[in-house]
């Protein structure tokens, strides 16, 4: 061959496809262009396909670049720096229009006409409602995710002609248009999918899995598990402005250490989700945008499966022997927001917000001499190997803290796939903990999660009627509703009075920009590639 | 990696009995000591580590457990040597406490694997035949595992305590003891002195425990010794995966593990203190095997 | 002792390679149950992060694993025997396409780090073994030994920090190659090789460097066994009859070292290198990580962890099928140059 490779690629240009297309000559990633984005993550990306059983969180960002939702939440400027999305405003992503019905049961979404997948196929209704019916159909996360929103099964949805697409609703919920603006209910070029499913595969995950059929912002140039993932621009893409990259490489680096040396030398552009150490020492040194995460707080979980922890006095005692200042200086090295010290009286339904806990030892040892357990006890206290860099720290400090009232600990790490089955599953880790985030930004969505009885994250077994009926009777209600905002201060009373989770602080999801600017930070904590600019 | 010891290949003739020299054991020691000065310096290292192991404890500044948010991530200064770690601990203190379960748990494994080791070993290699053939294919069962991989396997399914993280370098271990012993006994079973042990009405297991295994002993010594360190090692390597000991008792491999994240921060204090200390160490019983090796090697007594 | 004939020595042979299979069994039972006996429930990490019960019960049927163990062991050994390593969760790959993948990668790099090892390592030793207990030998000794003490994640750490961060003559320690590369058509998945083979040279100098970091980790890791062992092979060979037969006789110093000696010491040097390499690719894991080098050390590592069963037993039954061929070979050795090991000849 008398071209090299490389050569060929350079004449042949836009003809190749996306996935050979290489950079012309090898200089370094800063001077790569403007229209390059080189990023790294920590996290692996294990399927190109949210809907498939298995897939990691990671992997969700996939449904994000590229895919298209029928619509999208509104932006806002954030409070840490960037952007953030705007939980109040629902903004066209593949529909044109809506319509709710009066009696709140019907949805009526206009899709775009101009609306293409990447194989020039128009986007019609009928690709919506196989997506829709996919993700109700396939179980696991989206089907879960799919019925929060009341969105349980496919005769459900209706492609009424091609550019029209109906949701019939069991009962009105104000939960069901922000579900359709998550990662979940993506659309699925349908056409392209059934042609590669089978008998036994009639969703085509197997197909999908690898190769997305999409409409979205960015194609998949390139994807190789635990290294990294090329996405490549749509051009046509109507969902929303132009994104400014064209192409975006996202490296997958195991090290932090590493991620802080490559993004404080500027040889990549954004490093995502960093440390909390890393975000306040950066700072000075590049754009950090540390964003508090909405709906989402660390927390230590008392089980009342373990009897100590069912007299109050002792979860109180709990609650004021925590050295919250310390554990926020030096394990969120002040990321974040402080979650305690808050005044007693609940006058608004902001959450999450500081419980009226503070540290105060001698309080705490009156609690204790109160309690049935004033000898003190022993307890295990467990946390995840794999989110040691906040847990770690904060359970050292716990536990000498609860040594001086007389609660002895002894830390236990538990690895990944443990965790998740000790702590949500058989909820059975006595002392733990935990940080759940709700996707949907409204209080009574956290406590259906965290406080509700037998449910995922209410890890702590806590069961209290007054909260059963509080939630069941807010979880649908619109915001506006006379009686919401009364329900949900008295759920707060409870929870702060009854304490299953003695809140510690409100993490933030932590950002490094190097040479790239408009970063939005998003519910579902992945990074999403179509705000992002060249500074 | 120094498990592969240059040992295991037996290339001793066989007719070596140490204990038959007429000047005693003392002054051989004595005259190594004297003619190798890195043997000699890791007998004192050795004897430093030992002396921290026994008295660390009792003789550090501050206390290995005591955190303090307000003398976070400090560096090495008058108060604190070696600095602060990322909750405000002495990493001085926490290093000289770290020596005796570090010490301990390399000793404990390497004993277990040791006593184990030899015993399978010195059976297959004195009677042979079917006994040698399973025992043999059970080692290369054990070898055939990477070898990191299975101790992580072992210490993830049982759990992360202290005790499975001995068993776990212990069984890794095993096989090189016993294919060691059993090579050694093996080649000396029909030697002369054996035969004479035999003819003189000793019991075969007499034998062997009181006249084979003997001679085994020396390369033996050289192989503990290496893995003493290589134990160490493990220990961190597990550490770094997050399968060590648990917090917040201080451990060389977990200080080095964290530590090596506040590296590019520059909080370099926190893993290079440790680091050089558990090198030390490991470098300790490393020389002290070659240094065995030369006390015990009879070709180098003439 | 009577010496082996060479039919006794071929049934040796074919012994030798039966024996094999017990092993790899072995392997295969010890590894699953070794996976089985993992904490935590894979369905329940892979229901992902809002899952009920049920739908977790969906992927426990999912993956086979409401089946009893007799059960899944049967259907795992069927897989096997159909070529089947299984399905990865983690990595969301078929176990052997990941294997396949990943494998060069580990191999390029435990093998560039063994030849620095040994070009450091076998001088070494055969300085050391020339001049036994001077100050030569002494230095060599603490200077390998120095190498096998530190943890290998630290070093590289440390290498990353001063080469990269500090002087910033090193490469972005990114894995296998710059982003700005393209990888060289697979042939042999050894960058390095592939490279060449396209005559592409810039990919090839860009491989190299992001080689240099990781490879000098391991290889400060392996240079001890290897010095040790080439000073002690060559000190046994040159105090044998045959080099004091071979000194009387009058043949110059440096042909004795390096054709006679050497040559004898060769056989116990290539032992441990076949030892340290099959070592080193298992043991790799830790540099792997830090220099994020996408091998089957990182990827066992990671597998592990969530309880991904297929992924750390292919893993598994790979590294050993790779110990076992290489133990075979050497063994073979042994029994042809050392007869008195094995009981063959009684």
């Amino acid at each position: 061959m008398k071209t090299s490779r490389r050569q060929f690629l350079k004449i042949s240009g836009g003809v190749v496809s996306a996935s050979m297309l290489p950079f012309l000559k090898s200089v370094p990633a800063h001077a790569a262009g403007d229209d390059v984005l080189v990023a790294v993550t920590g996290q692996t990306i294990n399927s190109l396909d949210l809907h498939r059983t298995g897939t990691n969180r990671a992997s969700y960002q996939v449904a994000i670049n590229c895919y298209d939702r029928l619509v999208s939440f509104g932006t806002k400027d954030a409070a840490g720096g960037g952007l953030a999305y705007d939980y109040s405003i629902i903004e066209p992503e593949l529909a044109e229009s809506w319509t709710v019905s009066d009696d709140g049961l019907t949805l009526t979404f206009k899709l775009k006409p101009a609306a293409k997948f990447w194989d020039g196929a128009k986007v019609t209704a009928a690709d919506v409602k196989w997506s829709f019916d996919r993700a109700v159909s396939v179980g696991g996360f989206p089907t879960v995710q799919m019925k929060a929103g009341g969105l349980l099964r496919p005769d459900q949805f209706e492609a009424v002609d091609d550019e029209t697409f109906v949701i019939k609703l069991d009962k009105p919920s104000k939960l069901t248009i922000p579900d359709l603006a998550v990662p979940v209910p993506f659309v699925i070029n349908s056409k392209v999918a059934i042609e590669n499913a089978t008998d036994d595969d009639p969703w085509a995950m197997e197909y999908l899995h690898k190769t997305p059929a999409g409409s979205g912002a960015y194609k998949v140039a390139k994807w190789a598990s635990g290294e990294q993932i090329v996405y490549e621009r749509n051009d046509d893409w109507v969902g929303g402005p132009l994104p400014a990259y064209k192409r975006v490489v996202l490296r997958e680096v195991p090290s932090p250490s590493t991620r802080r040396a490559l993004i404080e030398r500027g040889d990549v552009q954004l490093s995502f989700n960093i440390p909390n150490k890393d975000a306040a020492e950066l700072a000075s040194k590049v754009d950090v945008f540390s964003t508090p995460i909405d709906n989402c707080m660390h927390c230590l979980c008392p089980n009342t499966n373990f009897e100590p922890f069912q007299d109050a006095d002792v979860r109180k005692a709990l609650a004021y022997a925590i050295p919250y200042e310390a554990i926020f200086k030096t394990a969120a090295y002040g990321q974040g927001a402080p979650l305690w010290g808050g005044e007693s009286e609940i006058n608004d339904i902001a959450w999450p917000r500081k419980s009226p806990y503070y540290t105060d030892m001698d309080k705490a040892r009156e609690h204790m001499a109160k309690s049935k357990f004033a000898d003190g006890f022993e307890v295990p206290l467990s946390i995840s190997l794999g989110l040691a860099s906040w847990m770690e720290p904060t359970a050292l400090l716990i536990q000498e803290s609860l040594s001086q009232i007389g609660i002895k600990t002894e830390i236990e790490k538990i690895p990944g796939a443990n965790w998740r089955t000790a702590v949500l599953v058989e909820k059975r880790l006595p002392l733990h903990l935990e940080n759940f985030g709700g996707w949907l930004n409204t209080p009574d969505y956290y406590f259906f999660w965290a406080y509700q009885h037998g449910h995922l994250f209410n890890s702590s077994n806590y069961m209290n009627q007054e909260i059963e009926d509080l939630v069941n009777a807010t979880l649908h209600m619109p915001v506006e509703d006379p009686e919401y905002a009364p329900k949900i201060k008295r759920m707060f009373e409870i929870a702060f009075e009854d304490l299953p989770r003695i809140p510690l602080w409100q993490p933030s999801l932590n950002v490094a920009a190097n040479g790239s600017t408009d970063y939005e930070f998003w519910f579902h904590r992945q990074l999403d590639a179509r705000p992002l600019k060249p500074v | 990696m120094t498990a592969i010891s240059d040992n295991a290949a037996p290339t001793d003739t066989g007719i070596d009995n140490p204990s038959s020299h007429r000047d005693g054991p003392f002054s051989h020691i004595a005259y190594v000591l004297r003619e190798n000065p890195v043997t000699l310096l890791a007998f004192l290292l050795f004897l430093f580590i030992v002396g921290c192991a026994l008295f660390g404890p009792y003789l550090v500044p501050y206390d290995p457990l005591k955190t303090s948010a307000a003398h976070a991530l400090q560096p090495p200064s008058a108060d604190h040597w070696f600095g602060t770690d990322s909750v405000g601990r002495d990493v001085f203190s926490r290093v000289v406490v770290a020596t005796r379960l570090d010490l301990s748990i390399s000793i404990a494994a390497v004993g277990l694997s040791f006593v184990i080791g030899s015993i399978l070993g010195g059976i297959a290699g004195y009677w042979g035949g079917w006994i040698d053939s399973v025992l043999n294919r059970l080692l290369d069962t054990i070898m055939a595992f990477p070898l990191f991989v299975l101790a992580m396997g072992i210490v993830a399914a049982m759990g992360n305590t202290i005790e499975n993280i001995i068993y776990a370098t212990a069984i890794i271990n095993i096989p090189f003891y016993a294919r060691l012993v059993r090579a050694e006994v093996n080649i000396r079973r029909d030697a002369g002195f054996v035969r004479a042990a035999k003819l003189a009405g000793n019991t075969d297991l007499r034998v062997l425990i009181m006249h084979i295994f003997p001679n085994t002993l020396p390369p033996m010594m050289v192989q503990i010794s290496l893995n003493m360190g290589w134990a160490i090692l493990n220990a961190a390597g597990l550490s770094f995966i997050g399968l060590g000991v648990r917090p917040p008792t201080p451990e060389w491999g977990i200080m080095v593990a964290e530590g090596a994240n506040f590296i590019v921060s520059g909080e370099w204090w926190l893993a290079v203190f440790p680091g050089l200390w558990l090198m030390i160490a490991v470098f300790t019983f490393n020389l002290l095997g070659d240094g065995l090796r030369d006390i015990f090697d009879p070709r180098k007594r003439t | 002792m009577k010496k082996t004939t060479t039919p006794n020595r071929v049934r040796a042979v074919t012994g030798r390679i039966a024996q094999t299979i017990p092993v790899l069994f072995g392997v295969v039972v010890i590894s699953f149950l070794l996976t089985r006996a993992l904490p935590g429930d894979p369905a329940a990490y892979f229901a992902g992060a809002a899952a009920s019960e049920e739908s977790i019960q969906q992927i426990r049927v999912a993956l086979g694993l409401d089946k009893s163990l007799p059960q899944q062991f049967l259907i795992y050994l069927q897989d096997l025997f159909q070529g089947d390593l299984g399905q990865s969760i983690s990595t969301g790959q078929p176990v052997a396409t990941d294997l396949a993948n990943r494998l060069p990668a580990s191999l390029e790099l435990t093998l560039s780090a063994l030849l620095i090892s040994c070009g450091i390592a076998i001088p070494l030793g055969v300085l050391a073994a020339t001049r036994p207990g001077s100050a030569v030998d002494h230095i060599c000794r603490v200077l390998v030994t120095a190498g096998v003490s530190l943890p290998t994640f630290f070093t590289g750490i440390l290498l990353i920090y001063i080469f990269y961060y500090l002087l910033g003559v090193a490469p972005s320690p990114l894995g296998r190659l710059d982003f700005i590369y393209i990888e060289p058509d697979h042939v042999t998945g050894f960058y390095l090789v592939d490279a060449a083979i396209a005559g592409d040279w810039e990919t090839w100098v860009a491989a190299l460097k992001q080689l240099v970091l990781p490879s000098i980790t391991l290889a400060l890791f392996t240079l001890a066994p290897i010095a040790r062992m080439t000073r002690a092979a060559m000190l046994s060979a040159l105090s044998s009859d045959y080099i004091r037969t071979a000194r009387a006789s009058g043949l110059s110093d440096k042909k004795i070292l390096y054709t006679h000696a050497f040559r004898n010491a060769l056989l116990p040097i290539v032992t441990t290198l076949g030892m340290v390499f099959s070592f080193t690719l298992g043991a790799n894991v830790l540099v792997e990580k830090v220099f994020a080098w996408p091998g089957i050390g990182s990827y066992a590592v990671e597998a592990l962890v969530v309880s991904d069963y297929a992924a750390v037993q292919g893993f598994v039954l790979a590294m050993a099928v790779l110990f076992v061929i290489l133990n075979l070979v050497i063994d073979l050795m042994y029994t042809a140059i050392d007869p008195r090991i094995g009981f063959d000849s009684q």
